[in-house]
């Protein structure tokens, strides 16, 4: 057997989070966001990362405003239901960090090729738009069969990549359900893996759907046990996004006296997924619950 | 769970018309969809332009969502974002953002809708950088693009909403995030995008469209209430006005219930 990968989330950072990595969370886009690592990234005072997602809501914003980034290669930074994220607007409106600007699908696509080793992927989106002013990764190429005009997107390979999932084993096999966003590229780009889950199960469990399996669990370098771990976004099958949370943190973001009270009280003063759930408070975790639950049937895989 | 609209208060100015700018906005926004079109659905207004056009008028529309979402039923409950747990539902399909965008590319989208920040006569569009991109020079930073240069690059038609100011409506955008039609006729083709360009801009004031021949922005109808000189004074450069020039028609009463039940606290749609 495989040795255990099972670490806490604040060991799993220390280990595969060094200063100066680049490291891509927020895969699935809205949903399954890896707040609690982002938080443990910000209390181990991470410095000079390059951060690495598709749209991070407001994760990307709380890490750039606690000072641990230099550079960030997303298509969106924001905050989802309300628009700008300020410490981001700062950093850059003042030039202390380096914004690579993607869209999507160029995004994805360099995970692609990073992925699948190769150096750069085509796509036909971009084109005449000013990301090629801000992006180094894109450059437009002739298709060698058709002549086209296309944009080459240059290959992503993260340090690290932090997934949120519903469950995993210890040895880094983890089910994941619902949109899954570049999750799968993510992983398979990254020379780490760190797999954060509602649940730790056992390998049965995993094995007996491995459809549902993320990425193969031999490239998982970590597995930390992140109850609420992804918390305000959304889990399917866990809980429903927190809007509140979204709202209130555009206002305690808006100045950096404000954010930082904001840190103090929800990052610096939690040391674990215990604290964050306590400080969240059982009528809060009550309202965010499944309210109707939707099993699938379950399928065979016999033979 | 509590939600309140943001900011300014939740009342909707019975008082002056039975409607909210951002209700009529949404509705217009939801005429855009032909029944049966794919639709390619952005965030905030849009997931509630498709959630009223495929419960109304477009049954058959599909809605695609960037994040690996492909549904053919309306979300069972109001949602705020397209990764909130309604919307995986019943979905028709759950996969990956490359699935969902290679749709998009191979030109399996009808229409796709888009916000924006600042706008300019040919319709491309600037979410990224105020004044210039180099520190010290960006004024002011917006969040980028997310999947909507995706959408204005690859899908058949896309439709811009955003609010109508001077400020926002400029000669020429500071920076091209999401293209429209360049400098003008043939610039797509001369760049390499395989199809598309803006179809409509749904402002607070109007609705706008693109003369076939020069690819200029032209008033194609202005809102209830709205004076085409109003339009003219908050567009930063001579609007070109449509000589069928309508009005915007209003919600109708089944629109704006079914729009009060999929926003029901005027979350998005307050004024």
């Amino acid at each position: 057997m495989p040795s255990s990968k099972l670490l806490t989330l604040s060991e799993a950072i220390s280990r595969f989070v060094p200063d100066g990595s680049s490291v891509t969370m927020g895969t699935a886009l809205e949903s399954f966001i890896p707040f609690a690592a982002g938080h443990e990234i910000m209390r181990q005072r991470k410095r000079s990362l390059t951060l690495i997602g598709p749209i991070s809501d407001i994760l990307f914003d709380q890490i750039i405003g606690a000072g641990c980034v230099s550079k960030v290669r997303a298509a969106w930074v924001g905050n989802v239901i309300t628009g700008s994220a300020y410490n981001f607007r700062r950093a850059v409106e003042s030039g202390t960090i380096e914004v690579e600007d993607h869209s999507n699908l160029t995004l994805a696509m360099g995970l692609r090729a990073g992925a699948m080793g190769v150096p750069f992927m085509p796509t036909r989106t971009a084109l005449g738009s000013d990301l090629f002013k801000t992006n180094p990764s894109l450059k437009t190429i002739s298709c060698p069969f058709t002549g086209d005009t296309l944009t080459a997107v240059a290959a992503l390979v993260p340090d690290v990549t932090i997934i949120h999932v519903q469950r995993a084993d210890e040895y880094g096999n983890a089910h994941a359900w619902g949109n899954l966003g570049v999750t799968r590229e993510a992983c398979l780009a990254s020379k780490h893996v760190v797999v954060m889950a509602e649940e730790v199960v056992s390998p049965e469990v995993i094995s007996s759907d491995p459809n549902r399996v993320v990425t193969p669990g031999f490239r998982v370098s970590a597995v930390a046990h992140a109850p609420w771990g992804a918390h305000p976004s959304p889990v399917p099958g866990y809980y429903n996004r927190d809007h509140q949370a979204f709202l209130d943190y555009q206002r305690d973001s808006q100045t950096p006296e404000a954010f930082a009270n904001w840190q103090a009280r929800w990052v610096d003063g939690v040391r674990n997924s215990g604290d964050y759930v306590a400080l969240l408070g059982e009528e809060r975790i009550a309202g965010l619950r499944l309210k109707k639950h939707a099993l699938a049937e379950a399928v065979d895989y016999g033979y | 769970m509590g939600i309140e609209s943001r900011g300014g208060s939740q009342t909707r100015p019975y008082e002056t018309r039975p409607y909210t700018m951002a209700e009529l906005m949404v509705t217009a926004a939801a005429r855009e969809i032909n029944d049966g079109d794919v639709v390619f659905v952005g965030m905030r207004l849009p997931l509630l332009g498709f959630q009223l056009a495929k419960s109304t008028h477009a049954p058959s529309a599909v809605g695609v969502y960037e994040l690996g979402i492909t549904r053919d039923s309306p979300a069972p409950e109001p949602i705020f974002t397209m990764g909130d747990l309604p919307n995986l539902y019943r979905a028709q399909w759950l996969a990956d953002t490359a699935d969902v965008m290679g749709l998009l590319q191979r030109g399996g989208v009808d229409v796709s809708f888009i916000g924006g920040a600042q706008v300019d006569r040919f319709g491309n569009l600037n979410t990224s950088y105020i004044g210039g991109v180099e520190p010290g020079k960006i004024e002011t930073r917006l969040p980028g693009s997310g999947g909507a240069c995706d959408l204005a690059s690859l899908a058949k038609r896309h439709i811009i909403i955003m609010a109508h100011e001077k400020r926002r409506f400029v000669p020429r955008v500071d920076y091209i995030t999401s293209a429209g039609y360049g400098d003008g006729p043939g610039w797509r083709e001369r760049v390499g995008l395989p199809r598309g360009g803006p179809s409509a801009v749904i402002t607070t004031l109007g609705v706008l469209r693109f003369d076939p021949e020069s690819k200029e922005m032209t008033l194609s109808s202005v809102h209830p209430g709205v004076a085409v000189k109003t339009v003219l004074d908050s567009t930063g450069w001579p609007l070109r006005v449509s000589p069928n020039l309508t009005q915007t028609p209003a919600p109708i009463q089944a629109e704006l219930d079914m729009l009060r039940r999929f926003d029901p606290h005027g979350f998005w749609t307050s004024d």
